[in-house]
């Protein structure tokens, strides 16, 4: 079996906030009618995650789903598990009408981690990341710089971002700028 | 003599002493300082030349206003040219150097300019240069070239890092003066999320120079506490060294922050753009002082009363040793009391108001000061810095007057106050005629998305309610002012506020300010011609005057026409001014001469500051594909398709392109060819109405093709214009997996989506992007089913299983493929996708198993050459938006069975059906050569304007390596009726290209390599 | 610099975050259409100064289009809805009569 190469090598910096590459996630794209069960079921029954609502994410690492629209969902999965999640997914929704899609190739992931990951983010994401406006359990799609990103908090001072697999590099280096040991805003509240 | 004084300078830090050069000149400074007041400290009173005149120039402000202390700053690639010494702070081993001058700051040749200022008048760039024609060409320009402009250019790449910060605050406060920090205070306990924003250094503005008690303390202490407190709340945000820049539509704020400008060595990026979303602006910016017009008002030495207070009690710093005071107002006797305080002497005040000051004016008397009352000054005397005034009566014509020695004069005209944010997104503004000054007009705010008012001015700056003016720009006034701002603000935002504590503040009493625009009253032209009013463009009072005489009735058109305040300083301390001379010019008002618009930002802030992180690596997205690292490694020559790199051809050794281009023709004809399709976009529709919309899509059925099967089709825009095409797979009866062009794939995605969201929203259809997913290669050439029947595997590609226009799925060599039997090329050739994550490895085993083959990347213009030997079109060569796929001959990708499909309705009107439209062609050179891409074909006779008429144009030129000889398509008027014609195409370069009229298939019409 | 209230997802985006895509509303013609009412809907566009509905794709977040009715003169908006409508709904177009006591729907 040929092995999944990251798309920037695994990339890692360490400044304000630690930025690295994460191995290649297994995603799926689900489109359908999200209030349809059977929509709902072929993604919590492949995740064990719950249902989120609208600009949710539930569940925690690797087994995750994320709302993306009101048609939309991308459900998160161990890599080595998207073959065998399709199949199953198949056969929930047989009869429905919707699209899966393995997308996990199509994608980077990031994590940026540290008490100044916040700021590293605003200083590329038109979102408020103030820790009482934005936090966990959240999937915000947005722009970093000049390309489309999505984020979520991943853990107290960590935040995951996914952009496409082409553009990894300029998203690196984006943070990497952001992330320059010097160039701390301290601004947000860092207990939070 | 400018001297720094033993004591005293709130701002600076005498136990850290710095040092800085001054056109080369070493000179002493504290750390605290600006470069303008180090400079002052070390008697440099003179520190450039104005820009028409080269008029020696002194320091006239102490702020963001100044007009004339401009200076290159730094060296290398620290060099910044126009760098304001008033808002610079001064840091060890600062560099600056004078501006506009030459040989030197001293002795400037171009000052001869001001001797011949009669003929330099107002509009001087609009009358002078325009006769005779050949003196702008051969004196104006280059005279004016040589001495226009301020600083020098930068040379070198910027050494600094700037950065972007978004930002989101319920209330932003524009402001750290008394008002701001009130206003904070005041809305902090709402609740709310507040900002309080500074762009100096320091909090508390002006009231602590000025000497002001709040709440039984000096204003400095009252300051000191009010951060204090503020710094403890967690809902409040308190910065320094970030200037609000400008106000912007649904409560946008542009915030300069100078991170680094003070201490450059630390690593810290040097600018920082904050782009802020507030819900409610609160602008507490205070107010600029004016200069008066009087003769000689800006030699050196000359300054503004506030300007030469500053400098005294911030930084210890006396511009002058004698320094004369002259006023329209009361403030101004606050410096004379400043100075005598400091020890300095003020042989006299020149006060305008025949009846003088109020309180302040007494206590000055108490110290002995000799007042004029009804006085004016009718000249200043010295060449390079103020020697003497004189002292004649306001009214008067300055005839007779009384001489005094001075080195400094201080000036006031009253005050301003910064509308400029508030004016940014359309807050107008009403004249408050007894303080002679423009003010927010509270009724007029600028609106944000709900309609409502979103900026509020607070303290100086939102001047005095008319009912009050008689109290003046007074400390109570000023907190009070701000107290409601933010009351109202929180109340707007549905936030109750407590009863904010008034702080108790020491009233002044005061006399009133009396309109003075010209000094004397009476002066003749000899004197107006001496009164400057923008001293960095060298606008005087007689300009304006004529500009009014000659017609020029609008201030934005005289403000045009004279350049007043169009300068880097953008007349903060000229347009009010400027404004008054022209009004009594035209005999009016000066609110019904109106004022001019306040455009962001309010000081100018680097381009790099805008620019933030997109610069060198970042400066664009670079899409690369999984093989891309291969490719750079194997000597791809890059080509940018949108923001996707592309080899264009590999280079071997030392080919040229051209020999690389030809070599990797050839071998993919007679060998094997490998291309890197990843970027082809891959877009997916599924749905039980699918095959609805891509009949709709396309131009052709799409919708009888077999699962399966692949199919080309065009995509046209309800123009009916040939938008995108490519390759159309079936997958299943529900499915279809959609090829676009590499640059089209995002568009033509978004495109489909328009229509199932906002058209046919009924039709049951889902669309996926899967370009970024999946590898692509093509594997092309007589050896193509070779290789890939070595790689062996579960994808049978035999003639038989995979047929032309066929596709399958399966395994070759352990990956998950697809494998698409479609060429572009004419050649046998299978588009094989695998998942990206495994796209290099792939490509790294075909290069390796296809070797035995002869196999050889090749890169997109091969591509192109083969697709045009075979007489494929290209989108973006043949297609420019105006060409419709009839004009193509491409009618048999279009249905006539169908009953509507996007475009089909453009496609009926008279000028799409007519038989005059130009018909895609083959072109063979006569002689073998290339036609020059571009050129155009022209027939018999003549159009209407006598240029010869244009029958055809080349849309893509190649030399065919395969064929050896130029070949080309173009679009040509009755072209397809015209084989075997020749036509005539001229050069750019005189010389005429003759080619025939061919078919466009120049290679294997009958398809049989690509069948095979 | 605009925020409009993405009604499929939620979120205020940032002009940023958003493409325009033109006046709302707009009925298709298609083959069979005469020239004068292809034209209209190829061409002709109001361009009012005043109230104005338009298209936005809330492109770089959930990606759906949605459409605003806006002041074109004060950037006032007065509410944003489904673009999966022929006409602005009744709670819109109570919204700008509140605002716009003089304003009357297109017909
Ligand atoms: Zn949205």
């Amino acid at each position: 079996m040929p092995e999944a190469r990251m798309a920037w090598n695994g990339a890692a910096f360490d400044g304000l906030a630690q930025v690295r590459e994460l191995p290649v996630q297994g995603m799926i794209s689900l489109r359908g009618d999200l209030a349809s069960a059977p929509v709902q079921n072929a993604a919590t029954e492949v995740t064990g995650a719950a249902m989120p609502g609208p600009r949710g994410v539930e569940g925690a690492g690797d087994s995750a789903i994320a709302w993306m629209s009101p048609d939309e969902l991308l459900i998160l999965l161990p890599h080595g598990t998207v073959q065998d999640a399709l199949a199953r997914m198949d056969a929930v929704l047989a009869g429905e009408h919707a699209l899966a899609l393995d997308m996990s190739d199509a994608r980077a992931v990031f994590e940026v981690e540290g008490p100044a990951a916040r700021e590293v983010l605003a200083k590329l994401c038109p979102v408020d990341l103030d820790p009482a406006v934005f936090g966990p359990g959240e999937m915000r799609r947005t722009r970093a710089a000049q390309i489309a990103v999505a984020f979520w908090q991943s853990g107290p001072h960590a935040f995951r971002l996914i952009c496409f697999r082409s553009v990894a590099g300029y998203l690196f280096d984006l943070l990497k700028g952001a992330a320059h040991p010097a160039a701390r805003v301290g601004v947000f509240d860092p207990s939070a | 003599m400018s001297t720094r004084l033993d004591h005293g300078g709130r701002l600076i830090d005498r136990d850290r002493p710095v040092t800085f050069r001054f056109n080369g000149k070493k000179m002493p400074g504290f750390a605290g300082d600006t470069v303008a007041s180090a400079l002052l400290a070390n008697d440099r009173v003179m520190v450039g030349r104005s820009f028409k005149y080269h008029r020696p120039r002194g320091i006239v402000a102490a702020g963001p206003e100044e007009p004339n202390a401009l200076l290159n700053m730094g060296r290398g690639p620290r060099f910044e040219p126009n760098q304001r010494a008033t808002t610079t702070e001064l840091f060890d081993g600062l560099e600056a150097e004078s501006q506009n001058h030459w040989p030197s700051l001293e002795y400037d040749v171009g000052a001869i300019n001001q001797l011949a200022s009669r003929l330099l008048p107002a509009g001087f760039y609009y009358k002078t240069f325009i006769h005779p024609r050949p003196a702008w060409k051969h004196v104006f320009e280059p005279v004016i070239r040589n001495s226009a402009g301020l600083g020098k250019a930068p040379k070198d790449g910027d050494a600094d890092r700037y950065e972007h910060f978004y930002w989101f605050t319920d209330i932003l406060i524009v402001g750290g003066g008394i008002a701001g920090l009130q206003a904070a205070l005041t809305a902090a306990t709402s609740g709310l999320r507040v900002t309080l924003i500074e762009q100096t250094a320091h909090w508390g503005g002006r009231a602590p120079v000025d000497g002001a008690e709040i709440d039984g303390e000096w204003a400095d202490e009252w300051v000191q506490g009010a951060v204090q407190a503020l710094e403890t709340m967690p809902n409040v945000t308190l910065r320094t060294r970030l200037m609000g820049a400008g106000v912007y539509d649904h409560g946008y704020v542009l915030g300069y922050e100078r991170v680094s400008d003070h201490s450059p060595a630390d690593d810290q990026p040097r600018h920082r753009l904050w782009k802020i979303r507030a819900r409610q602006v609160i602008t507490a910016t205070g107010a600029i002082e004016r200069p008066l017009s009087f003769p000689g008002n800006d030699l050196p030495g000359v300054m503004l009363a506030s300007a030469v207070r500053d400098y005294a009690v911030n930084f210890a710093v006396s511009p002058g040793q004698r320094t004369v005071v002259v006023t329209n107002n009361d403030d101004a006797y606050l410096t004379a009391l400043a100075l005598v305080d400091v020890g300095q002497t003020v042989p006299a005040i020149v006060d305008a108001r025949p009846a003088g000051g109020g309180e302040l004016a007494q206590e000055v008397a108490n110290h002995g000061v000799e007042v004029h009352l009804g006085a004016a000054i009718a000249g200043v005397t010295g060449r390079s810095r103020v020697e003497g005034v004189k002292i004649t009566a306001q009214t008067g014509t300055g005839t007779d007057p009384t001489e005094i020695a001075c080195d400094c004069v201080a000036m006031s005209g009253g005050w301003s106050p910064v509308v400029h944010l508030w004016s940014h997104c359309g807050g107008k503004l009403t004249w408050n005629a007894p303080l002679a000054m423009f003010q927010p007009d509270p009724e007029r705010p600028p609106t944000g998305a709900d309609g409502q008012g979103f900026v509020t001015a607070a303290g100086v700056a939102a001047g005095v309610p008319i009912e009050r003016a008689g109290e003046g720009l007074s400390n109570f006034q000023t907190l009070r002012s701000a107290t409601e701002a933010a009351q109202s603000v929180c109340v707007r935002l549905g936030r109750s506020v407590g009863d904010a504590a008034m702080p108790a503040v020491r009233e002044v009493e005061t006399a009133p300010l009396a309109p003075v625009w010209i000094m004397p009253d009476g002066a003749d032209i000899r004197l107006r011609e001496k009164m400057w009013l923008d001293f960095q463009n060298d606008v005087k009072v007689s300009d304006v005057q004529l500009a009014a005489q000659e017609g020029f009735e609008s201030v934005e058109h005289t403000k045009r026409y004279t350049t007043l305040g169009m300068a880097t300083d953008q007349g903060k301390l000229s347009n009010i001014n400027g404004l008054a001379v022209l009004s009594k010019a035209l005999d009016a008002e000066i609110p019904q001469v109106g004022t001019t618009t306040f455009r962001p930002p309010y000081t100018p802030i680097s381009m790099a500051a805008i620019a933030g992180e997109a610069r060198g690596k970042t400066f664009q997205p670079l899409r690369r594909t999984p093989m891309h690292d291969w490719h750079a490694a194997n000597g791809a020559h890059w080509e940018p398709v949108g923001h996707w790199r592309r080899p264009y051809c590999y280079l071997h050794g030392s080919e040229t392109p051209e020999q690389a281009v030809a070599r990797e023709v050839r071998n993919t004809r007679a060998n094997l060819g490998l291309l890197d399709a990843s970027t082809l976009g891959k877009i997916v529709v599924k749905g039980p109405d699918a095959c609805r919309f891509v009949d709709m899509l396309y131009t052709n059925k799409m919708s009888t093709l077999k699962p399966g099967r692949c199919r080309y089709g065009l995509m046209c825009s309800e123009n009916g214009f040939l938008s995108d095409d490519g390759v159309v797979a079936r997958i299943d009866a529900q499915t279809f997996l959609c090829h676009t062009t590499s640059g089209g794939a995002d568009r033509i995605h978004a495109w489909m989506e328009d229509w199932l969201q906002c058209e046919w929203w009924d039709w049951q259809v889902y669309t996926a992007n899967l370009t970024e997913q999946y590898a692509q290669i093509a594997v092309v050439g007589p050896n193509a089913r070779k290789v890939l029947e070595k790689l062996g595997g579960s994808l049978d590609v035999s003639r038989e299983a995979l047929p032309f226009m066929g596709w399958a799925a399966g395994r070759l060599a352990g990956f998950d493929a697809r494998a698409y039997r479609i060429s572009f090329s004419g050649e046998l050739s299978y588009e094989i996708s695998v998942p990206a994550a495994t796209g290099a490895e792939f490509w790294d085993l075909l290069i390796e198993a296809g070797e035995e083959f002869g196999a050889m990347p090749y890169g997109t213009e091969a591509l192109h050459v083969m697709r045009a030997e075979k007489g494929f079109i290209m989108i973006g060569d043949e297609t420019d938006g105006t060409v419709i796929p009839q004009d193509l001959g491409l009618d048999w990708a279009i249905s006539k069975k169908k009953d509507d499909y996007l475009g089909k309705r453009a496609q009926e009107r008279s000028h799409m059906t007519d038989p005059e439209r130009w018909k895609l062609v083959g072109l063979e050179t006569m002689d073998g050569s290339v036609l020059p891409d571009g050129a155009y074909a022209v027939g018999a006779g003549t159009n209407a304007n006598g240029q010869r008429n244009m029958v055809g144009r080349v849309t893509s030129t190649y030399h065919s390596p395969t064929l050896d000889k130029g070949i080309a398509m173009g679009l040509v008027l009755h072209g397809s009726d015209r084989m075997g014609e020749v036509l005539e195409f001229p050069g750019t370069d005189g010389k005429t290209t003759r080619a025939r009229i061919v078919d466009p298939v120049f290679y294997d019409p009958a398809g049989e390599k690509q069948n095979a | 610099m605009l925020i409009l209230d993405c009604p499929c997802c939620g979120r205020a985006a940032d002009e940023t975050e958003l493409e325009g895509g033109g006046e709302a509303h707009l009925t298709r013609f298609g083959p069979g259409a005469s020239d004068d009412d292809f034209e209209r809907y190829l061409f002709l566009r109001g361009n009012p100064k005043g109230v104005h509905f338009e298209r936005w794709r809330h492109a770089y977040g959930c990606g759906k289009w949605f459409l605003a009715a806006r002041c074109t003169t004060t950037l006032e908006v007065f509410g944003t809805y489904a673009a999966q409508t022929t006409a602005p709904p009744p709670e819109i177009v109570a919204a700008i009569k509140a605002r716009r006591p003089n304003w009357e729907a297109p017909v």
